[in-house]
């Protein structure tokens, strides 16, 4: 490695980008406008879950319910819904995020069996706030369950533990974790920081394809390694500045306690750019259109990313296969690794498989992409 | 460099795509401070035999030394000793003229004050001097070529690959890019250039014509000339058209071929088609037509020994 033409290749790709409009909306806004389509959405609105109700009982009891869920202050009472067909047209209208649906038997079971179930039908199309939304219901629920449970013991002389209790159906749905914003926005991070750093070096060869300037530099000394360490450089201090802001606005803005050590969270930071700048560079070396690799870098980043880094949805409840999948999605390290660092002051020990998780993905990734670029047109 | 001075050998070049050979067996060799001409018409194979000379094209088969390094064996050893400018403009349009000169200085690694003192030359014979600030995209067809050249020969390559350094340049930045490839010869640099433009060819010290991917005729422009077959004279007309369709076909006639204004007829014979033409186009109506004799230039040559179209 000729550490002048790293430097040169570096310094003309520091250029390129800075006097390129789209390189520099992905690498300074995208990452904002992520923030607040993810994160802000999240957990600024997520108070107040708009609930409409749709109760067939209509007594004493199912109205206790809707109070239990209203009080507990993560639903707001939207409507009351008639009839079955008017949830269609209150989700459609976005009237309310979640439906409640109490049973015209809801008493009558409680009563007779102590057990008595919930439906709970939630707006799928945001993601986050579904899942938010969710965990509330399940929260709401399990304390209608010891209420219902203390009653109807008192009322046949048992013991609370030995009854029954409330469902919220469908029961998978309910999720003890997702209880709080300080889970999801580490998760937040992780991906805006996969989707801007694929993005940013999936232009950067398919760049020298399109416009015709890749045939005189490979006809220079450089080496391939030179190049990509080059070309990697600029976009790592980008993808640095932009971990910067993101992990900035989640502990200043978002105030997601953060009980770790910095230098962890950087050394790590680091190394996940890295993946994520490698991963971009393969594609990019892959697909010599920049429209092409951009996209590509986009769908292959944004889906397993989102769901199946365990950002949002656990992955210790995925099925076996989907785990077994989920291993190569590389941000599913970088997110535990931060929620350690976040939410439990993780160190180094704790911190080993995903860590280990992140070191193999890097040594993959760069290697590939080291191998992956011919000095040749064909 | 060999004891015989060649610094550029092909030997059995060949290169398909497809079904389609772009190059069939070229074999050449260049010797040390020449200007060696690739000639013909587009689609000929230049481009794919001046890529597999710069090392970043493989030959299906065939042999490449390049300065005494096997190109196939040591692609990257090569070309510390080559330095290429590819057919399509090959620097970055958003970087600015001293931006690109200083970053092929770096990847050849060379000094600060070599560069400085080389560019500065350079910049001042291609007249670039008042534009170093500006961005190479912002530049005229012409000045980008001279800017290719300047990049180009910011280190010290011992060939110098020029893929039609000169197609679409204006005649002032061409005249400018020949004295700087003349001053290059000088100091022993060995240039190769593709070119479409006879009136190029001409310039360099030997050719090699191609057609179809074959290297048909390789010699220097006189002795080319010399292979000819026939004569040529050469009738200035107002309607070349014309003369050109009376006169083809008839007997004694090789060839006709336009140039401008004039026709030039090659003929077996000159003392005796010249009265014979004459007469013939006296009784069209074309009478007094002057019918000189002439040299021939390449363009002559290339299509009387290679047929077919006329070139560029
Ligand atoms: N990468 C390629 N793929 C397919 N065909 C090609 C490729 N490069 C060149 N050719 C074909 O090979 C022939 C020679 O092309 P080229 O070397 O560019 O000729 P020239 O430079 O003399 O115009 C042409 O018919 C061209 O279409
Ligand atoms: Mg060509």
């Amino acid at each position: 490695m000729n550490g002048r033409r790293v430097r040169a290749i570096a310094v003309k790709e520091a250029l390129q980008v800075w006097r390129d409009p789209r390189s520099l909306a992905v690498a300074l806004l995208m990452p904002f406008m992520q923030l607040v389509l993810l994160g802000y959405g999240v957990s600024l609105d997520i108070k107040h879950v708009p609930l409409c109700v749709y109760d067939q009982e209509m007594s004493q009891q199912s109205r206790a319910v809707v109070d239990g869920f209203v009080s507990s202050g993560w639903f707001r009472l939207a409507r009351a819904l008639p009839n079955e067909a008017a949830i269609r047209t209150a989700m459609n209208r976005d009237q309310c995020s979640a439906v409640l649906v109490i049973p015209a038997d809801f008493s009558r079971r409680l009563a007779m069996t102590g057990r008595a179930t919930l439906q709970g039908i939630f707006d799928a199309t945001d993601v986050n706030t579904t899942n938010i939304a969710m965990g509330y219901a399940a929260g709401a629920t399990a304390q209608l369950q010891s209420t219902f449970e203390a009653k109807y013991a008192a009322a046949h002389g048992l013991t609370p533990s030995a009854v029954g209790s409330v469902d919220l159906e469908p029961s998978t749905w309910f999720n003890e974790t997702l209880d709080s914003r300080n889970f999801i926005i580490p998760g937040v991070v992780a991906v805006i920081l996969a989707l801007v750093g694929a993005q940013l070096t999936s232009l950067t060869i398919s760049r020298e394809w399109e416009r015709g300037t890749m045939e005189q530099l490979i006809s220079t000394p450089v080496t391939t390694l030179e190049l990509m360490a080059g070309k990697l450089t600029p976009y790592f201090v980008i993808g640095l500045a932009d971990a910067a802001f993101c992990l900035g606005a989640a502990i200043f803005w978002f105030k997601v306690p953060f009980r770790g050590d910095v230098s962890t969270l950087f050394v790590t930071t680091a190394l996940f750019i890295l993946v994520v700048l490698g991963f971009g560079y393969l594609i990019s070396v892959r697909v010599r259109s920049q429209l092409g690799a951009s996209q590509i870098a986009l769908l292959v980043t944004l889906l397993p990313t989102t769901l199946l880094s365990g950002y949002t949805f656990p992955l210790d409840q995925m099925p076996a296969p989907i785990r077994a999948i989920s291993l190569v999605v590389y941000a599913r390290y970088y997110v535990s690794i931060l929620r350690g660092l976040f939410l439990k002051g993780s160190g180094l020990a704790d911190l080993a498989a995903p860590l280990a998780g992140l070191c193999v993905s890097a040594l993959i990734i760069l290697w590939l992409a080291a191998r992956a670029f011919h000095k040749r047109l064909d | 460099m060999s004891d015989d001075g060649t610094v550029v050998e092909a030997r059995s070049l060949s290169k398909t795509f497809g079904r389609l050979a772009a190059v069939r067996s070229a074999t050449f060799a260049v010797s040390r401070g020449e200007i060696f001409g690739l000639v013909g018409p587009d689609g000929a194979g230049k481009t794919t035999i001046m890529r597999m000379l710069a090392g970043v094209l493989r030959p299906d088969e065939g042999d490449i030394r390049v300065d005494g390094v096997e190109v196939l064996r040591e692609p990257e050893r090569a070309k510390r000793h080559l330095s290429y400018m590819p057919q399509r403009f090959g620097l970055y349009e958003d970087l600015t003229v001293g931006e690109n000169i200083f970053f092929y200085g770096e990847l050849f690694g060379v000094t600060k004050t070599e560069r400085q003192e080389r560019t500065s030359r350079l910049l001042e014979a291609a007249g670039l001097v008042p534009f170093q600030r500006r961005l190479a995209g912002q530049l005229s067809g012409g000045m980008k070529q001279k800017l290719g050249l300047i990049c180009a020969l910011v280190h010290t390559p011992a060939v110098l690959l020029l893929d039609e350094p000169t197609t679409g340049v204006d005649p002032v930045s061409r005249r400018e890019f020949w004295s700087i490839l003349y001053d290059l010869r000088e100091t022993g640099v060995t240039i190769l250039l593709s070119t479409a433009y006879m009136d190029e060819a001409e310039r360099c010290s030997r050719l090699a014509l191609l057609s179809a991917g074959a290297i048909r005729y390789c010699d220097t422009p006189a002795r080319l000339k010399e292979q000819m077959p026939g004569a040529l004279v050469s009738i200035p007309s107002s309607d070349p058209r014309r003369v050109r369709a009376l006169l083809s076909g008839q007997p004694g006639v090789l060839g006709v071929l336009l140039m401008g204004d004039r026709v030039h007829v090659r003929v077996d014979n000159r003392d005796r088609r010249t009265p014979e033409l004459a007469r013939l186009l006296a009784a069209q109506g074309l009478a007094g037509a002057l019918i000189e004799p002439a040299e021939p230039g390449i363009e002559d040559v290339f299509v009387a020994l290679l047929g077919g179209q006329e070139a560029a």
